[in-house]
């Protein structure tokens, strides 16, 4: 969706301002927000890219004002109705409905580093073979799909070059309609600054991106 | 639970939202309630993302890389196979790649789409990098950007930006400072910085 976290080359925001010493977190809740996130991820009832879609939905302006863990508290919020972990009426009073059994969390303090070190891999095996070989000349296609993306709107209709393939990866658009995983084969492109941002830019800058098959067309 | 953010405050910031702490602490408590997540295991992550698992990581991969060769050449073929040699593995590094600096190429990471950063290694993202204002500008004013961070480079340095676009995760190889040839690994990944790593800073003599 071309919505306002795609932000790749936008103005206005200001200068970045590091913080000395910045701590892990800045209140005990953002941590307790992290941990709810990946401990209800345990039921396995959505995907990282429906997670992230979750956030691109916000209200714009919503989007913009609240901070990283807030954007995951109501993120998670939605998770949670959507999938039937949680009714609307549960989330009001604050308590179980009586009528609903207690579950048995699936992640265990015992599990908790061991699902840590195995993460969530996106490779996938193919027998297919890469559309494209390293130093191909590629366009990212001018495509402007309402739901989850990730082809950033600052290079579409631009022509880059294939620097290699990382092999078949679950392919995001799909995923988080809960469409299916379609691996395809997914590359890492590199866009000349002066292609992206015209003339002004310097000769010798580039911006690599890792762009899905079906992002991509031979030029 | 509706909604409730309509009050001005720092949004970069969790600091100080009380009603954003009673809401979580209100959820939290629904879903241990419900058997839906083991209390238990909230703080086993929090003390992961707390005490085990940030840059320091990262700065053993780059110290070990700077004092051995093999170590090096592995890293840039397989990186994910070469810092699994370290234990760090997984959540949201599970296909890393290393991106080397040296005096022609300074490489800077960024997620212009959400904040993918490669937590294995770096831990969990600083504030700086989850902002607008960084995601915004690294990709069309990257020498703009370092010079916020006081890293002034000249024209004739090549500077790539790498977007986390994917499930791919970059760590930045720093170019190793001089005056460093007697330290021992361990001394030269106390020089090593976070910042170093995604790209904003290099890494001062000792």
């Amino acid at each position: 969706m071309n919505g306002v976290h795609d932000m790749g080359g936008m103005h206005g925001f200001g200068p970045v301002t590091p913080e000395p010493n910045e701590p892990v977190f800045h209140a005990p809740w953002e941590g307790r927000v992290l941990a709810l996130r990946r401990a209800v991820g345990g039921w396995r009832r959505w995907n990282i890219d429906a997670g992230r879609h979750t956030i691109e939905t916000l209200p714009p302006a919503d989007y913009l004002r609240l901070s990283y863990y807030e954007k995951w508290l109501e993120s998670t919020i939605k998770l949670v109705l959507g999938a039937g972990l949680v009714t609307r009426r549960e989330l009001e009073t604050g308590h179980r409905d009586p009528a609903v059994p207690v579950a048995t969390p699936p992640l265990t303090a015992d599990k908790v580093l061991p699902a840590i070190m195995a993460g969530g891999p996106t490779l996938r095996e193919t027998s297919a073979k890469p559309r494209f070989a390293a130093g191909a000349a590629v366009r990212a296609r001018d495509i402007n799909p309402v739901g989850h993306t990730r082809l950033p709107r600052y290079v579409r209709g631009r022509r880059g070059t294939i620097e290699c393939d990382h092999g078949a990866h679950v392919f995001p658009d799909s995923n988080a309609k809960f469409e299916g995983e379609n691996p395809q084969f997914l590359y890492t492109v590199r866009f000349e600054a002066r292609e992206l941002w015209g003339a002004a830019a310097n000769p010798a800058d580039a911006v690599y991106l890792d762009l899905w098959e079906d992002y991509l067309d031979a030029v | 639970m509706a909604h409730d953010h309509d009050h001005p405050h720092d949004h970069d910031h969790g600091q100080e939202m009380p009603e954003t702490a009673l809401r979580v602490k209100a959820l939290e408590s629904l879903l241990v309630e419900k058997g839906l997540v083991d209390p238990a295991a909230l703080d086993a992550i929090v003390d992961a993302y707390e005490n085990k698992i940030g840059p320091r990581n990262g700065a053993r991969i780059v110290a070990r890389a700077w004092t051995d060769a093999g170590y090096k050449a592995r890293l840039m073929k397989d990186a994910t196979a070469a810092i699994a040699e370290f234990g760090y593995s997984g959540a949201q590094g599970e296909h890393m790649v290393v991106v080397e600096n040296t005096p022609a190429v300074h490489n800077l990471v960024v997620c212009t789409l959400c904040s993918c950063y490669p937590w294995p290694v770096l831990g969990l993202p600083p504030v700086w990098y989850k902002s607008s204002a960084y995601r915004s500008r690294a990709v069309i004013d990257p020498r703009g950007v370092l010079r916020d961070f006081g890293v002034s480079l000249p024209d004739d340095v090549a500077v790539r930006v790498w977007d986390s676009t994917a499930e791919i995760r970059y760590l930045v190889l720093p170019e190793r400072p001089a005056g460093t040839d007697g330290l021992s690994a361990e001394a030269l990944a106390d020089l090593v910085t976070r910042d170093a790593m995604i790209g904003t800073a290099k890494v001062g003599a000792p």
